[in-house]
């Protein structure tokens, strides 16, 4: 019955093997183990991600700035809003699963089964945000152009407002047209147009006085540097390279291109973390449903999977903490 | 079997609900503090790091105590599983912090004082 718990027939027996030393099972030992490597996968990543920050220390994308939505409150700002709420949804399911799991100790199936499907959906509403705050990150809002140091520089107006560049840009006359295959026997794929051009955004810059150009570099508040007209119109004319709107690995119109890189690689490790945990929840909570602990006479399964559970809300603790805080 | 007589199978509702509450406080005053970032905490280094940073990564750690000591019930366990668990992941993740941010640094330092530019 005991599917999970071996017996070598030498409890009891000290020098046979019979000692445990740790007093836990080998599942859970396991799981341990698991547990630890991943976190120090999960340390290389953030520590890279450190690195990389130390290196463009004085150049790195506020993240209050990059991080500013919240389902259906278009255009206002509301800083890691958002993110906070998806922080909270993470705890809350690592309650109900550590309740699930106290449950178990009690035997008492019909509360253990309502705290996994808790849990599961608690995972299922995390997985959604993640959804929506990449497609934010990846859609972005201002656009910015690039230069051809690899930087980019973004438009603000006399009051330091951020304004996009297709508020900027004025319509030229252009040929510019996107090539699809139908049109070129020997075409095979491109990259689509920017929704406007580098002249485009150029020339409406020279046109309204009041617009200015906010370079990458922190000044001694931990603010953008924004540059004079002059400066201004001399960055441009003499960097300006192209268009980025959003962000993808290559480029973002946020600042330091690995910024969006180690966004995507880390949350995104973590979401497939997630994923595979609501998963590997979904399945113990049909054994649960059909008894199998029941009949098993315990529920050290639940107790595992809620390790592992609890560990990717621990990652995201740290996740939160050097992505959104500091 | 499963698990042992070092567990009491008394209910702890009442202890998962408390860490729930300081868990959200804890994540609410660190979402304040990021709204806000008062001044004073951001103009003030320790360690040639911010204080506000300081606070972030102190109440961080904190969360994470509980996480682990809690919910993961590491407090339950033996000491020798609690240490082979903690012991190993703080050693090795110090290690891995410290030297790569401070070869971070470096890089930072030559590329701000010597004759290379990022920007061109």
């Amino acid at each position: 019955m005991e599917a999970t718990v071996i017996r070598t027939g030498t409890e009891g027996k000290t020098w046979g093997g019979g000692n445990e030393p740790l007093k836990a099972s080998y599942g859970k030992m396991m799981m341990w183990f698991f547990i630890v490597s991943d976190a120090l996968t999960f340390s290389g990543f953030l520590a890279a991600y450190g690195f990389s920050r130390f290196k463009f220390v004085d150049s790195w994308p506020i993240a209050d700035e990059v991080f500013n939505h919240f389902p259906f409150l278009h255009g206002v700002d509301a800083p890691m809003y958002y993110v906070a709420l998806m922080t909270f949804v993470l705890i809350f399911s690592s309650v109900t699963m550590v309740l699930a799991v106290d449950a178990g100790h009690q035997m008492q199936k019909g509360k253990v089964t309502f705290y996994m499907g808790l849990t599961i959906i608690g995972g299922l509403i995390f997985l959604g945000s993640q959804a929506w705050e990449w497609k934010n990150f990846i859609k972005g809002e201002y656009g910015a152009v690039t230069t051809n140091g690899g930087n980019i520089l973004q438009f603000v107006n006399a009051e330091g407002e951020r304004v996009s560049i297709s508020d900027i840009a004025v319509p030229l006359a252009s040929d510019r047209v996107a090539m699809e295959s139908s049109s070129g026997v020997w075409f095979s794929e491109g990259e689509s147009l920017p929704s406007v051009s580098l002249e485009e955004v150029k020339a409406g810059f020279l046109a309204n006085d009041n617009l200015l150009i906010r370079t990458q570099l922190l000044d001694e508040k931990g603010h953008k540097t924004i540059l004079s007209r002059e400066e201004s119109i001399q960055k441009l004319n003499l960097e300006g390279k192209g268009i980025v709107e959003g962000a993808n690995l290559r480029q973002n119109e946020y600042g330091v291109p690995l910024f969006a890189d180690f966004f995507f690689f880390i949350t995104g490790f973590h979401g497939f973390h997630v994923l595979t945990g609501v998963l590997i929840n979904i399945l113990i909570f049909f054994n649960i449903i059909l008894g199998t602990y029941e009949r098993r006479g315990n529920y050290e399964m639940v107790e595992k999977v809620g390790l592992y559970w609890h560990f990717v809300d621990l990652v995201w603790v740290f996740v939160f903490t050097f992505f959104y805080l500091v | 079997m499963a698990h042992s007589s070092t567990q009491t199978h008394e209910s702890n509702t009442k202890k998962i609900w408390y860490v729930f509450i300081l868990l959200s406080v804890v994540t609410l005053v660190e979402v304040i503090l990021g709204i806000i970032r008062p001044a004073f905490l951001i103009q003030n280094d320790f360690l040639s790091m911010k204080l506000l940073n300081w606070i972030f990564i102190i109440l961080t750690l904190y969360k994470a105590y509980y996480i682990a000591w809690s919910f993961m019930h590491l407090e339950g366990e033996t000491k020798g599983l609690r240490r082979s668990i903690v012991w190993t992941a703080v050693f090795l993740i110090s290690y891995l912090i410290f030297i790569l941010l401070t070869e971070g640094d470096y890089i930072f330092e030559v590329f701000k004082n010597n004759h290379v530019a990022w920007d061109f």
